[in-house]
């Protein structure tokens, strides 16, 4: 079988077995702890960029359908795992590993002991490396991965070029894509939403033409600072709308409100992350998917409250406005792959759209009391 | 939510005896949750029978009561200790079972305690099956069609409109006791009948078959705050049909997408909620192979074998986290002791694969049914961890002990083709290396997953396996790549050698130059995203390794692996104690061990806890890596003393009496000749290998003689024989079972046994204490009532067995412990085995002395003596109490087996009673070991003819307690001749009504049975005594046993005696004559 090597800006190789497509691909290597769902993961636009290492030593033993998909296409840069199945088992599959990463173009590496990768990460925090098939020599590799420069335009090559619909009986929500997961689509249209989705650049006064009940501000890869248009939207559209945000949309949400962001060492990404709910006091298991984290000290000069934070590491991982419907959290509450605890958020988005402002604020009042 | 500070004083319940379906998980979760407690500052208080247990140390709660788990006895400690609460969740289902009972009696409200962790309403609600069914209904999940019957023909109705095959799952039993699978009408009613009569509360669910469907576990935790986790998830390697405690099992999920396993992890936490549980609760699923269907099949509302599992399979600690709930704790609130850092509200995440394989009985009751269904038959289980699903199950193959080391069983190889697709149709234990050979023999995949149901993805890997077997074989020479492949893949350096037909030292001298060898990773429930603490390993072959240095000196503990008949959870007791002693005494205790239900194998005892195979290869490895002073050896059984001859091999220091000590014990030349030359009897016998030496030798001795393999534990393949084609048989079979080992033959000496554990430094020897065995010589002493001290012997028998142990301590330069067997034989005393290690009563005698002795035998082997330690020469005062070990057998789970009592140690655990006298004592024991003592009834006594003689002293202590005495012929004819009142029923070859049909009927109390010892299952003696056991009677084979039980039941028997007359003198008498 044919080599592959992957090497990190700190100078470590490691050499596996290539699988998937073949070729070169520069990322930022990152690390996933979830167990199942490496479709949902590789199709979810926030890895972007990115080259995506499992911490599960087996990926690829339910193999690939189109059911599972996030979104039209992958956008993850590499996959690295311990090991691919060679043998698919379930009655869904349709593709393996191997056929989809190629059918995607995606690199992949296995035979890598992932688990000294992931320590390498957690302790050096997270790293540019090049995935390669080819034969050039480390330091050649090295000298190309010094030369490729930091991406910043992660959303526009995700987001949406056109809007659509998806016409429903109930509320209509605007998306803002900023490299949704299908399955924020999924659950509105489950509670009969229509879902118009918008590019990322759309403007408010474009958003409130379509005279929408709520705005959804969706996840998507990168830094939030790198899309200061969408930050101004958001901030136009408060307090006209009821805005529910995820992920990316949850650091622009607060960045609109004037709360500020930053890097984290290695970021959250898996499917067993506690998140408590201030209110309520109930900690539930959340996917996670995200680098940046808004800042805590940032929110007191806001009109945010601190809704969520994580248990671990105690960084925000939700808030609400004082003032406006408008709320956001940092994790997954569509989950695909993870928990689906928290599929109640986008009940009380319903809730928001429905009653206004003020229901929400009344059935706040009573989930603190 | 704060803890609850109105709960000062808990009650905690044990899970009593080792039975099959109720192991030593129970002990593990039983001590963590203690120490837990403890460490909140609650006063603890703890009850269970089980003396062979660490949780029932004095120092893990602040009282412990060894005492009957019966409703009486638990109602007396709670009058006396007045508890706050009881936590009945970390006690299996007995523990559950004696909280209901307790409830019900009123007894928790009179008293005042309250039931913490799950409340009534939820453990009535998943054990009784029509209220758990109408709960699934309500919150909309689904649950196979069945019905609730309380008759045969509500079974049959059911069947007959729904379709054959049905599932019968009697309510209330352990390990799914009198269960399973029924394909046709007769079938039903026989299993119907059967499983009416184990319920407690006689009901059965029948239940539409989904056999050949995927099962799934889900572990999950709850708080009073509604706050809701998974710790692990698992995937059954059989399909739906074998009991999930017999059948291999991986974590996580293999085969499962993130839909199908949210989506029945959303069903696991939607019924823990219903069930309002607080702790640990396990969730069984049936999954649709073919589409999104599923079905709850079962919840455990407690912590369970399966939690046990998926502690060590993740490193979180269900047990200590679940007894912290209890007191009031929230997920949220305690810390992942793991990590130290985050939080104990978050799910495990793997980055390895665990394997799981049950460790049946059948290589010690060959005549039993060994195919696998819904009732449990497996005694223990073992472990392994690996980085790719091969290396996980290769592992656990080599931890089982079984003699193997690959999937490879040279058996299979004999089966024809019919034989081997009729094998794998029927799941038995040995499928796994069915379908090894299956794959040998370039059968298809698609075949195999037509007969067993198994899903393709684990056959595929079967299949890989083999094809790298062929591969290794071929290619000229093992390359690099090859040879760190079948590394990776879990092949040992053996299974390559015999591969490549080369020994093994090549191998793996081939393979250090190729510079491969194992990597340590740790286990960390967080897939290396937080920094770990922990000190649990696993080898594998990767980049890595994570193994952290020390300074200190380091000893290596063997432990004892799966829990098996004549290898119980005794042996971890003394291994945990040793570690105990070990770090007492400022070094690192270091363990091996592979069995995931035990106290040694919780990371927390040990500096290091190394979850590996008990394979040469692998401890050698560990060995390596480690560099320890010594490794102990001598608490792990017959296990690690094999090991230690390879280890001697490789020049690693044993501690402890000297290996070369040891053979002079073990080996019978060097045995006899030490004896001699000590003076000390022994019965007559010699060594033979062949089967003419055999019958010349016994010729010589006199039938009957005792036969086993040298090298053995638990009295494996040792037996009684009669007569010269009795011998012949034996001969045939036991070769087989040890072909490299001589075969031992022995005068049966017909006396009293007696047992002594002694404990020597070299120079001076301790005896804690000397054990009397009710039964006489030739029922294994395992399975013995052994009675401390001794009731029936006299000053100079005990200074005579204090002068003989001495003796043989000291010649074979006994560091450690020393176990002695004597028999008491027309006043002369025999030696008849001496195991220069420690034994199965190790915890029983140190418990009733109050000498922790594994931990002095430890110190005597890190170099201390039993002056340092302040022990003196001799025996030990005997303490004021009498105290009984009884054996607890798990006949009920094993059909086909013969309940009777002999050379072959049957009983899977045991229990101690313990009071101010004899009668006393054997009283508590006895029920204890669940025995149901009748006060008066009908008594089946069928004795053959060499003890009538003897039985009928005992029928007419029987008939004066009032006991009605049913008999056949023979036995009938000697009792009426004695003058006892006798009714007579049929042989069994006589029609009816006989023997059976009064069993059945439910009109015997006890049955004394001591007909036809053998191994035929077609003897009506031995199918008196399985309709006993079937039916839930005592069935007593041994005289001895009928005498202890009739001295208990005189002593609480109120007599009722006829008024004498009025008194003769010797004068009016003469009057009278005159």
């Amino acid at each position: 079988m044919k080599q592959a090597r992957l090497l990190l800006e700190d100078g470590t190789c490691l050499v596996g077995k290539s699988f998937g497509a073949e070729g070169t691909s520069v990322g930022e290597v990152v690390f996933n702890t979830s167990m199942t769902g490496y479709q949902e993961i590789l199709t979810d636009p926030s890895y972007y960029g990115q080259m995506i290492t499992l911490t599960y030593p087996l990926i690829g033993n339910y193999g690939f359908t189109r059911d599972d998909d996030e979104s039209i296409r992958p956008y993850a840069f590499g996959l690295i795992v311990r090991e691919h199945a060679e043998y698919m088992s379930n009655w869904r599959q349709e593709d393996s590993i191997d056929e989809w990463l190629k059918l995607h173009k995606i690199v992949g590496i296995s035979g890598i002991d992932t688990r000294m990768l992931t320590r390498k990460i957690r302790l050096h925090g997270t790293m540019r490396g090049i995935l390669t098939t080819g034969t050039a020599s480390e330091d050649e590799l090295q000298e190309v991965l010094r030369n490729t420069p930091l991406i910043t335009d992660q959303v526009k090559n995700v987001s949406t070029r056109s809007v659509h619909i998806s016409p429903n009986t109930g509320k209509r929500v605007v998306l803002m894509d900023f490299g949704s997961k299908h399955n924020i689509q999924r659950e509105l249209s489950e509670r009969n939403g229509e879902v118009i989705s918008v590019p990322y650049r759309t403007t408010a006064e474009e958003i409130l033409r379509y005279r929408p009940d709520g705005v959804i501000l969706t996840n998507g890869p990168g830094d939030p600072k790198d899309v200061p248009e969408a930050i101004e939207t958001v901030r136009s559209l408060l307090g006209k709308v009821p805005i529910f945000g995820i992920c990316l949309g949850h650091q622009l949400l607060s960045l609109a409100c004037g709360a500020d962001t930053e890097k984290l060492k290695f970021g959250h990404r898996g499917g067993n992350h506690p998140v408590k709910e201030i209110s309520s006091g109930r900690t539930v298991m959340t996917a996670q998917n995200h680098g940046y984290t808004v800042t805590a000290e940032s929110i007191d000069r806001t009109r945010l409250r601190i809704s969520h934070v994580a248990l671990n590491d105690g960084t925000i991982e939700g808030v609400e406005h004082l003032d406006f419907p408008a709320f956001s959290v940092q994790y997954h509450p569509e989950s695909a792959p993870g928990p689906l605890d928290s599929g109640y958020l986008f009940d009380r988005f319903m809730e928001m759209m429905e009653h206004g402002k003020d229901a929400y604020e009344k059935k706040g009042e009573k989930v603190r009391a | 939510m704060p803890k609850d500070l109105t709960l000062k004083k808990i009650l905690v319940i044990g899970s009593g005896p080792i039975v099959i379906g109720q192991a030593a998980e129970f002990d593990y979760a039983g001590t963590q949750a203690c120490q837990a407690l403890k460490g909140e500052g609650v006063e603890v208080i703890l009850i269970n029978s089980n003396p062979a247990t660490i949780m029932t140390d004095t120092n893990m709660a602040d009282r412990v009561y060894i005492e009957p788990l019966t409703p009486e006895f638990v109602t007396q400690i709670i009058r006396r200790e007045r508890p706050d609460g009881l936590l009945p969740t970390l006690g299996g289902q007995t523990g559950l079972n004696l909280a209901v009972e307790l409830a019900k009696q009123g007894v928790l409200e009179r008293e005042g305690v309250k039931l913490l962790g799950t409340d009534l309403r939820a453990i009535t609600c998943a054990e009784d099956r029509d209220e758990f069914r109408t709960l699934m209904y309500e919150i909309n999940e689904p649950v196979p069609s069945s019905v609730i019957v309380n008759t045969v023909e509500e079974a049959v109705s059911f069947a007959t409109s729904n379709g054959y095959p049905v599932i019968v799952r009697p309510a209330y039993t352990l390990g799914g006791t009198g269960g399973g699978i029924a394909k046709d009408e007769a079938e039903l009613r026989e299993i119907v009948d059967n499983g009416l009569r184990y319920s407690p509360i006689t009901q059965c669910l029948i239940e539409q078959s989904i056999a050949g469907m995927k099962e799934i576990e889900y572990e999950v935790m709850r708080d009073a705050n509604d706050n809701c986790i998974v710790v692990c998830n698992m995937e059954n390697f059989d399909p739906v049909g074998v009991h999930t405690g017999d059948s291999i099992v991986f974590a996580p999920s293999q085969t499962l997408s993130d839909r199908e396993y949210h989506m029945l992890r959303s069903s696991a936490l939607k019924i823990i909620r219903a069930l309002d549980i607080k702790g640990g609760c396990n969730v069984q699923y049936a999954l649709d192979p073919h589409s999104f269907q599923y079905y709850v099949i079962e919840v455990n509302p407690r912590v369970s074998r399966s939690s046990a599992l998926a502690s060590k399979a993740t490193g979180y600690p269900i047990a200590r986290i679940a007894a912290k709930i209890a007191l009031g704790y929230t997920l949220d609130e305690l810390k992942n002791p793991v990590t130290g850092q985050t939080y104990a509200c978050f799910e495990p995440a793997l980055d390895y694969v665990v394997s799981k394989i049950p460790r049946w009985p059948f290589d010690k009751f060959i005549s039993a049914n060994r195919r696998l269904g819904t009732q449990m038959k497996a005694t223990g289980e073992v472990m392994a961890i690996g980085r790719t699903l091969e290396e996980s199950l290769l592992k656990a193959v080599r931890s089982l002990e079984i003699g193997l080391d690959h999937i490879e069983l040279a058996e299979a190889k004999q089966l024809t083709q019919e034989e081997l697709e009729k094998r794998l149709a029927e799941a038995d234990d040995e499928r796994l290396y069915l379908l090894g050979e299956w794959f040998r023999r370039g059968c298809s995949l698609e075949t195999a997953y037509e007969i067993t149901k198994i899903d393709r993805f684990f056959l595929y890997k079967i299949g890989r396996i083999i094809s790298l077997e062929e591969k290794i074989a071929k290619e000229e020479s093992l390359s690099h790549e090859l040879m760190l492949e079948a590394k990776r893949m879990g092949f040992t350096d053996s299974t390559i050698a015999r591969l490549r037909r080369e020994t093994e030292r090549h191998v793996r001298d081939l393979r250090k130059e190729l510079q491969i060898k194992p990597v340590y990773k740790i286990v960390d429930t967080c897939a290396a995203e937080f920094e770990a603490a922990t000190p649990y390993y696993y080898s594998t072959y990767e980049q890595e390794d994570e193994g952290k240095k020390s300074n200190k000196k380091t000893v290596l503990v063997l432990g004892s692996g799966p829990i098996r008949i004549g290898q119980g959870v005794e042996f971890d007791y003394a291994t945990v104690h040793a570690i105990w002693a070990i770090r007492e005494a400022g070094m690192e205790a270091v363990i091996i061990n592979n069995n995931p239900e035990t106290v040694s194998t919780d990371f927390n005892t040990s500096d290091r806890l190394y979850f590996e195979p008990l394979h040469r290869e692998d401890v050698l490895h560990i060995i390596e890596k480690e560099n320890p002073v010594g490794v102990i050896v001598q608490f792990g059984g017959q296990t690690a003393l094999n090991l230690a001859r390879d280890l001697r091999e490789e020049g690693i220091p044993i501690l402890g009496t000297s290996l070369e000590e040891i053979d002079r014990a073990e080996d019978r030349k060097k045995f006899e000749k030490l004896l001699s030359e000590t003076g000390i009897a022994q019965p007559p016998g010699a060594a033979v290998t062949s089967i003419e030496a055999a019958v010349e030798t016994a010729t010589k001795l006199g039938y009957p003689v005792l036969v086993r393999p040298s090298y053995v534990l638990g009295g494996r393949a040792m037996e009684i024989v009669y007569g010269e084609a009795e011998l012949r048989q034996y001969m045939v079979q036991a070769v087989k079972v040890n072909p490299e080992h001589p075969v031992l033959i022995d005068r049966y000496l017909l006396g009293k046994e007696l047992e002594v554990d002694a404990i020597c430094d070299g120079e001076t020897v301790l005896i804690p204490g000397i054990m009397e065995h009710i039964e006489r010589a030739g029922v294994h002493s395992g399975d013995s009532i052994a009675v401390y001290p001794p009731q029936f012997i006299t000053e100079t028998h005990k200074q005579k067995l204090v002068e003989i142990t001495t003796n043989i301590a000291k010649s074979l330069q006994t560091r450690g412990l020393i176990n002695i067997q004597f028999v008491l034989y027309k006043e002369e005393m025999y030696v008849l085995e001496v195991n220069p290690r420690a034994s199965r009563t190790v915890p029983f005698l140190s418990k009733v002395t109050g000498i922790p002795m594994a931990q002095v035998a430890t110190r005597i082997m890190l170099g201390e003596t039993l002056q340092d330690q302040g022990y003196e020469e001799g025996l030990w005062p005997e303490a004021p109490e009498v105290a009984v070990k009884v054996p607890v057998f798990s006949f009920a789970k094993l059909r086909r087996v013969d309940v009777t009592l002999g050379p072959e140690m049957k009983s899977t655990g045991e229990v101690m009673g313990r009071d101010r006298d004899y009668a006393r004592a054997v009283y508590k024991g006895l029920v204890a070991a669940g025995i149901h003592m009748p006060r008066f009834g009908t008594i089946v006594a069928t004795i053959g003819d060499k003890e009538k003689d003897e039985a009928i002293p005992l029928m007419r202590r029987f008939h004066q307690l009032g006991f009605q005495i049913v008999s056949t012929a023979g036995t009938a004819d000697a009792l009426e001749e004695a003058g006892l009142p006798v009714r007579r029923v049929c042989k069994l070859t006589e029609g009816s009504p006989n023997i059976i049909d009064l069993i059945r009927k439910g009109e015997a109390d006890l049955v004394v049975n001591t007909w036809t010892r053998g191994k035929t299952p077609a003897r009506d003696g031995f199918r008196i005594r399985r309709e006993a056991v079937e039916h839930g009677i005592a069935c007593l084979t041994s005289l001895d046993t009928v005498e202890a039980l009739l001295t208990t039941l005189e002593s609480i028997h109120m007599s009722a005696e006829p008024m004498s007359p009025p008194v003769v003198t010797k004068k009016q008498e003469a009057v009278f004559i005159g």
